[in-house]
């Protein structure tokens, strides 16, 4: 009798997350026709956005996998002195308020920034500029893919690398042909989260970049932009975003699984 | 020098390491000993996986490693495979790509080489299988196949059969033996267990805490140990006790825990008597005193396990030992647990070494 008692327990306390966590996406769906879906896709201004959030959003990946992968590696591989003060300022970013996160970016590489002069003097402008965007995006979703590929770095068989270079590999090769594609389900997982973060920024970007249409205005930042004086409107980007959103993650997901990124599927 | 030289001294978690070997010319040969010995780790030394100091390493006169002049060659530099206990296959790529992972050459036909080298051992059908859907022998001779695809000088094998059930182990030995001796490499096979040594090695190293203690073939370990661990790794039993001058010039052993030994061995003090289990006939309890066997013990029966025809009867004397029967004695004696008999065996069959 108290067992069973306990089994309801949890599948009630499972009916509750998934209740609370699903019914607002539902919401925005319910409020949303697919028409208006489709005619909010005919405006100028919410193609520039998803337009924007896209090509972003794309490039603040690309330097977070480029550069993040092999830090992530060493982070995972190797015990070093002050490996975990790193491990936790690389992680700090996590819990920043994107507030403080805007005022930060800001604060080191505004107009009165840190690096403000030197950046002006190399001719490089990021404030109010999409550039400024792909920095903001990077800042805030660098550190969801570092752990997640560190984590799935760490959990690479030793063995199979020291078994890649008993065949003949160099410590690259072996990184590249054995410990990238034994972590690939990490590191897409790790790619999904990152990109998802950077997709939904908006505090971050908002401070340092603020809210230009075709610029620094990306969808969360439109929608933003359409609250105030055009519900329905705002909704129907809402919808869109978390379709595309949810496309993509699914994807990355997917791709994971499958040989060509190498994941181990079972 | 043709063959292989390895020294190195080096402190591990909870053992120092020092060891001394060489290996003239080519064959095989096993380190064997209880896990934990650092047999491993010497594997791991002599692929440049673990870098001892001092520690050298000479393979057929080219200097892999040598800390006192500062030469450390890094492993994809030594030509050198190196079979891990879980084979280490890499999940993510097919039978055939394992094997082509290492292949020197140009890359149009290593397809066709890789499949050529796993024909060598009767898998060439699996080329497209990913790892996790062999079998535990499969793996292994995939495994084999990938190691020896780089045509190395030296193939290490860490425990190459503790991985498989005890069904496919003996055949997947015998085939072991049959594509070592087909290779030009040079083997060396870690295991735990001896017979499996005996098997795959021409020459044993039996190494305990950190050294070799006795070098030897099985027959020579076996039948010469130096000292009671060798012994009981070469499976004889042990027994100990105390050695002193006994009548007719043989030495009489009293047994810790009561008993007497006779041994034709000339030795006195704390000793272990070592017996073969096949030399140890048993009577039945109360049977009288009518062969040319001075050593009789009474002892009871543990256990009875059935190998095929013959039978391994666990006994206590009250120190442990184990005679080897066949099954129509089971029967004759009555051998089961509890039952009591006299094991006996001659003082010509009973090695003495010092504890």
């Amino acid at each position: 009798m108290r067992r069973a008692a306990f089994a309801v327990g949890l599948f009630l306390a499972l009916f509750l997350v998934l209740a609370f966590l699903t019914l607002p996406i539902v919401a925005i769906f319910v409020h949303t026709s697919p028409g208006d879906l489709i005619s909010s896709l005919g405006e100028q201004d919410a193609r520039d956005a998803l337009w924007l959030s896209l090509k972003t959003s794309v490039a603040a990946l690309a330097i977070i996998v480029i550069v993040g992968t092999p830090a992530a590696y060493l982070l995972a591989t190797r015990e070093f002195r002050g490996r975990s003060v790193v491990v936790t300022l690389i992680e700090l970013p996590l819990v920043l308020p994107p507030a403080v996160a805007g005022i930060a970016l800001l604060a080191s590489f505004g107009p009165e920034g840190l690096f403000g002069s030197a950046l002006d003097d190399a001719g490089i402008q990021l404030v109010l500029q999409t550039a400024g965007v792909i920095v903001a995006l990077t800042f805030v979703a660098a550190p969801f893919y570092l752990r997640q590929a560190q984590e799935a770095f760490a959990a690479v068989d030793r063995n199979l690398m020291d078994a890649a270079r008993t065949l003949g590999a160099t410590e690259a090769r072996a990184f590249i042909r054995v410990a990238v594609p034994s972590a690939g389900q990490g590191i897409a997982s790790g790619i999904a989260l990152a990109w998802g973060r950077a997709l939904g920024e908006f505090g971050a970007t908002l401070m340092f970049a603020g809210s230009f249409q075709g610029i620094t205005q990306t969808v969360p930042l439109a929608i933003f932009a359409r609250f105030s004086d055009d519900f329905t409107a705002a909704l129907a980007l809402s919808g869109l975003l978390v379709i595309v959103s949810a496309a993509l993650l699914l994807s990355v997901k997917v791709l994971g699984r499958s040989p060509i990124l190498g994941g181990g599927a079972p | 020098m043709s063959g292989l030289e390895v020294r190195a001294r080096d402190r591990l978690r909870d053992l120092e390491l020092d060891v001394e070997l060489q290996v003239d010319g080519d064959g095989s040969v096993a380190i064997v000993g209880p896990s934990g010995a650092g047999k491993s780790t010497v594997l791991r030394i002599i692929a440049g996986l673990r870098r001892p100091d001092p520690g050298r390493v000479v393979m057929r006169d080219e200097v892999w490693l040598d800390s006192g002049r500062g030469i450390n060659l890094r492993p994809e530099e030594r030509t050198c495979g190196l079979m891990f206990q879980d084979y280490a296959l890499f999940p993510h790529l097919s039978a055939w790509r394992n094997v082509a992972f290492g292949m020197p050459g140009p890359r149009q036909d290593r397809r066709g080489r890789a499949l050529e080298q796993l024909r060598r051992f009767g898998v060439e059908e699996l080329a497209d299988a990913r790892p996790d859907s062999l079998s535990g022998g499969e793996r292994q001779r995939v495994a084999l196949a990938r190691s020896l695809a780089r045509d190395p000088s030296v193939l290490l094998l860490d425990e190459p059969l503790a991985a498989l059930d005890t069904r496919t182990r003996a055949h997947a030995g015998r085939e072991l033996v049959h594509a070592l001796r087909g290779t030009r490499a040079l083997a060396i096979v870690v295991t735990h267990d001896f017979s499996e040594a005996a098997m795959l090695a021409d020459e044993i190293f039996v190494m305990d805490e950190g050294r070799i203690v006795q070098r030897g073939t099985a027959a020579e370990l076996s039948a010469r140990p130096t000292s009671a661990f060798v012994a009981d790794f070469a499976g004889s039993v042990v027994l100990n006790g105390t050695a002193r001058p006994g009548a007719d010039g043989l030495t009489q052993v009293d047994l810790d825990g009561g008993g007497v030994l006779q041994s034709t061995d000339l030795i006195r003090g704390p000793v272990a008597a070592l017996v073969f289990p096949w030399e140890i006939s048993l009577q039945p309890g109360g049977a009288a005193h009518e062969s040319s066997a001075l050593n009789r013990l009474a002892v009871d029966v543990i256990s009875v396990t059935e190998i095929g025809n013959r039978a391994r009867i666990g006994l206590s004397s009250p120190q442990p030992l184990v005679a080897e029967v066949t099954v129509e004695s089971i029967r004759s004696l009555a051998l089961r647990p509890g039952a009591r008999v006299t094991a006996t065996w001659k003082a010509t069959a009973t090695r003495l070494v010092p504890r």
